[in-house]
């Protein structure tokens, strides 16, 4: 049952072969079996989850259901959810149950999944290995002794080692997408707007974007179908209609245009990941597709750019984590300087201190100007290197991250190169572009992830792109070992 | 040595919106505290800003009454910085490209001049809460109604240099934004509040002198109260050898001083960075246009109209065009009927002094302008006199109807008949030979005693002009 896709398991549940309190059964007792090894689950909400998947039962008999109806999902823990404890990866929102949905949350229940619980991922979603958390680091199913990538490592591995037959993800720099790719699922970052922000923990305003993980192009756009579309409660969400993501998943690539950029395939990347990511490309030539070589030239700004920007925003989005009014709060503080002081020095761990010292300063009177204004400026020269290229091609291709999953504990103590492994998947956020992944022939024995980047509200044509893939393919359907 | 007065003021003015500038819970005064705070307020994680295009219509209202210069574009920044009423860390505001650009004001002078202030910008922000010192036994109380509150921050050039002035020009914005209707200018529950900024320099120098900022002023008479003790310490200060000190200083009313709340190296660095929450404002010309369209007549014109056209001095002008409701009153008394200048003085004095009296609101009136235009009707067409008026007018007061049923029903109307005055004027003419001697002997000041007597005689109720005429005549017989 763990192994079957969204669509097949809807089929099941209609057909009534099983019910969805059943389904629901069966992953709780896979993340009671094994969650314990990977960590990826914060909180598990059994009782609400079968409460949920008896009404959905109730609905499935009437025989009027959507495509998501009692299926068993899990939410990062970046999403409000009422009544359950939100807490972000931080001690800061241990104690913090949320008084309101997120719109996605909201969205996803009226569609009828069961959310069996809240995903672990990196303090305020903020790092590349899920080893930020405070409820420790989350691992990789392919390896337990490896990353799952990061911010949504819970969500990436929970899917991969199938305890959730999907999940929601958010993605600022890269963190639906590099987890994805090092977990071996699918996963897809919308464009910039096309899903509320409502109700989920700001990291980066401008950058952030939810959407789904899965094990196939075919589910995320069931998900996506869900998750998308504009928010009167968010006024950075497109009014633009939502398109049927499902209906053209089958469209000939015959005559598409891939650019593969050459500043992706340089320096730092794995031979190993750059071979997987070739054959793939091979498959798309197969198919139809014609490929040629472009450039991004601004992309050795990526990097630098983000990490003023992000923390910028960061620094003053999470200001409201002040001791007052919600979330931890120092004890016996002796005056209103040591509460803030002290609740904000306990409250959050050292990678988010980190990144609000750094926004901090980048904003302050005398460096705003070579930092902030700075950054402004070259995320505008990336999105239009951007432009020029949609210009010439239909989606852009290339590695999701440089390497497969590294070990736990290996780069976190070097910021720097841990900022690295988001190279290739930084850039579309910083242009608000769609971007997706998906698992391709496996490297070094581990998972790698092809990128797929497209046109401003292309979702539909990058689902379409991964779906053909994965029906030449069988990468995606791959299992780790102990998890099948 | 002459000193001159450099000042500029920061107005807060509350807008009269239904709902807070990013979220849908109500502004209204006075309730519970924190029962006016939803989750956007209360900056819950990850709750979003949604601007509320009300306020912004009124910021642009504001701005067309001062020929503002209005950008097509304007963007909200966040104001950073710690408070425990301050619930996001930060204050959603404006820093480059405000709402309302460069305009000015034109105030009146105490010599009658005119004199053009300069207003710098204004811009839309959110307000905070209120911290609450007392009852918490040493520690403080959150009332977070009021976050979220819109308010237009209408800065001014350093243009003033009078305390005068400032509160001339104080009050011109005062009755600017109540006759837009953008502001109920209730300065008492802090719908108005002004910062001051106050700097001397030795008369004839150029250069600004240190300034120092009073805060969140709620009066026009605290506020001219606080210039003033600020303006003396200041002088006081530099001539006694000191140096004026950047800082912010707060007013108290109950010690009437000035004293320090932060100086400059204090203060904080608000880092400023457009809000990615939310969209750029794209300000239209069919927006403009429609509230240009919607726009009252604004005070300045409304003066000059009342001058022409009802022949009023330019002191009673602006007097009756000091509020909007004042002005209509006045406009509705003399629809019903009543002639104009005569309208004024019945307006600003009786009226005014029997509200005044009772502590009634125009709007409280017990008299309608209708009412009140029935009367003075009766003045012009000598139904009755001024004095018999001022009766008929307390009983209109009382709730004894209109002025034409009171008339009757008491037996005021005038009487205009000249036979019948000029009997009973013979008839005190007879009663009182001896004062009529001492008149005709040359004591003309008798006049009145005569006139005094027959109105006695009427009960007030004769044309006092007939009574003059007719007796002089049958006197100097």
């Amino acid at each position: 049952m763990q192994n079957q896709t969204i669509a097949e398991l809807g089929a099941g549940l209609r057909a009534g072969e099983f019910s969805s309190v059943e389904l629901t059964q069966h992953f709780l007792q896979r993340i009671e079996r094994l969650d314990g090894e990977l960590n990826s689950l914060v909180t598990v909400t059994a009782e609400a989850a079968l409460a949920a998947a008896e009404a959905a039962d109730r609905q499935l008999e009437t025989g009027e259901s959507s495509p998501l109806m009692g299926i068993p999902i899990i939410q990062k823990d970046i999403f409000c959810t009422r009544g359950v404890k939100t807490s972000c990866g931080s001690r800061m929102l241990d104690n913090f149950i949320s008084p309101y949905d997120a719109t996605v949350t909201q969205r996803l229940l009226q569609a009828g999944a069961v959310s069996l619980g809240k995903a672990n991922m990196d303090e305020f979603a903020m790092g590349s290995s899920n080893e930020t958390s405070y409820y420790g680091p989350v691992k990789n199913p392919w390896d337990t002794s490896r990353v799952p990538g990061g911010s949504s490592g819970g969500s990436a591995a929970a899917v991969a080692a199938r305890l959730a037959v999907a999940a929601t993800g958010t993605d600022t720099g890269g963190s639906i997408r590099q987890p994805a790719a090092l977990c071996g699922i699918t996963g897809l970052k919308p464009t910039y707007g096309r899903v509320s922000r409502f109700g989920m923990i700001a990291f980066a305003s401008s950058l952030d974007q939810a959407g789904p993980m899965t094990h196939s192009a075919e589910d995320a756009a069931l998900l996506l179908q869900t998750m998308a579309g504009f928010d009167e409660k968010d006024s950075t969400s497109a009014n633009e209609p939502v398109p049927d993501y499902s209906e053209g998943l089958n469209d000939s690539l015959q005559g598409l245009r891939i650019g593969l950029p050459k500043e992706y395939f340089g320096e730092g990347l794995d031979p190993a990941v750059a071979a997987s990511i070739e054959s793939a490309i091979d498959v798309y030539r197969e198919l139809g597709a014609e490929v040629k070589e472009i450039s991004l030239p601004n992309s050795g700004l990526a990097v630098p750019t983000y990490y003023v920007v992000a923390p910028a925003e960061c620094s003053s989005n999470l200001s409201r984590f002040d001791g007052v009014r919600f979330g931890y709060r120092c004890d016996n503080p002796r005056d209103l300087e040591d509460l803030y002081k002290r609740s904000r020095g306990e409250g959050f761990g050292p990678e988010v201190k980190r990144r609000i010292m750094i926004g901090t300063y980048a904003l302050s009177a005398g460096y705003y100007d070579a930092y902030y204004l700075k950054a402004q400026k070259t995320r505008h020269l990336i999105s239009d290197d951007f432009k020029q290229a949609f210009a010439e091609v239909d989606v852009i291709m290339g590695p999701t991250a440089p390497t497969t999953a590294f070990g736990l504990g290996e780069k976190v103590d070097d910021p720097v190169t841990m900022y690295l492994n988001d190279i290739y998947t930084i850039a579309t956020n910083l242009a608000g572009l769609p971007g997706m992944s998906l698992p391709v022939e496996p490297a070094n024995g581990l998972p790698v992830g092809l990128q797929i980047i497209g046109d401003y509200f292309a979702e539909a044509k990058l689902l379409n792109v991964a779906h053909r893939f994965q029906q030449e393919t069988d990468w995606h359907k791959l299992t780790p070992e102990g998890f099948a | 040595m002459q000193w001159e007065t450099v000042i500029g003021l920061e107005i807060h003015t509350q807008l009269a919106t239904q709902s807070k500038i990013f979220s849908g819970a109500s502004i209204a005064y006075g309730a519970e505290p924190n029962a006016q705070a939803c989750i956007v307020d209360l900056g819950f994680p990850g709750v979003l800003p949604v601007l509320n295009e009300a306020a912004v219509d009124m910021a642009l209202k504001f701005g067309l009454s001062i020929n503002a210069e209005i950008g097509e574009r304007s963007i909200f920044a966040r104001k950073n910085y710690f408070y425990p009423d301050l619930p996001k860390g930060y204050q959603i505001s404006q820093f480059e490209l405000p709402i309302v650009g460069k305009g000015s004001l034109t105030i009146d002078r105490e010599d009658g001049s005119q004199k053009v202030i300069g207003i710098t910008r204004a811009h839309l922000e959110e307000d905070a809460g209120k911290s609450l010192h007392e009852d918490f036994h040493g520690m403080s109380g959150i009332d977070l109604n009021r976050a979220g509150t819109p308010l237009l921050e209408i800065v001014s050039e350093p243009d003033m240099r009078s305390i005068k002035e400032a509160v001339a020009y104080a009050r011109k914005i005062h009755q600017l934004v109540v006759y837009l209707g953008i502001c109920d200018g209730n300065m008492q529950e802090g719908s108005f509040r002004v910062d001051a900024n106050l700097s001397i320099r030795p008369k004839g120098e150029e250069a600004l002198g240190t300034r120092t900022e009073l805060k969140n002023i709620n009066s026009f008479r605290f506020l001219e109260r606080a210039l003033n003790y600020e303006l003396e310490r200041q002088i006081d200060l530099v001539e006694s050898g000191g140096q004026v000190v950047q800082e912010t200083r707060l007013y108290d009313a109950d010690k009437d001083e000035t004293r320090s709340m932060r100086s400059k190296e204090e203060a904080n660095d608000y880092r400023y960075f457009p809000d990615p929450d939310l969209l750029p404002v794209e300000i239209d010309s069919a927006r403009l246009e429609s509230i240009r369209q919607g726009m009252p007549e604004l005070p300045d014109e409304k003066r000059s109209r009342f001058a022409s056209e009802y022949g009023l001095s330019a002191e009673d002008a602006g007097k009756l065009t000091l509020s909007r409701p004042l002005a209509d009153y006045y406009e509705s008394t003399v629809a019903a009927g009543a002639e104009p200048k005569m309208s004024a003085n019945w307006v600003t004095v009786e009226l005014g002094g029997a509200l005044n009296k009772t502590g009634l609101e125009l709007s409280e009136s017990p008299i309608s302008p209708e009412q009140l235009g029935g009367l003075l009707k009766r003045i012009a067409d000598n139904t009755i006199s001024g004095k018999i008026a001022k009766q008929v007018f307390e009983a209109i007061w009382s709730g004894e109807g209109d002025a034409d049923s009171i008339i009757e029903a008491r037996g005021l109307k005038q009487i205009t008949d000249t036979g019948a005055i000029e009997a009973i004027i013979d008839k005190v003419i007879a009663d009182n030979p001896k004062q009529v001697e001492q008149f005709k002997g040359g004591k003309e000041k008798l006049l009145g005693f005569f006139v005094g007597q027959v109105m006695k005689a009427t009960q007030g109720k004769a044309n006092p002009g007939e009574v003059n005429k007719i007796l002089l005549g049958k006197l100097k017989d």
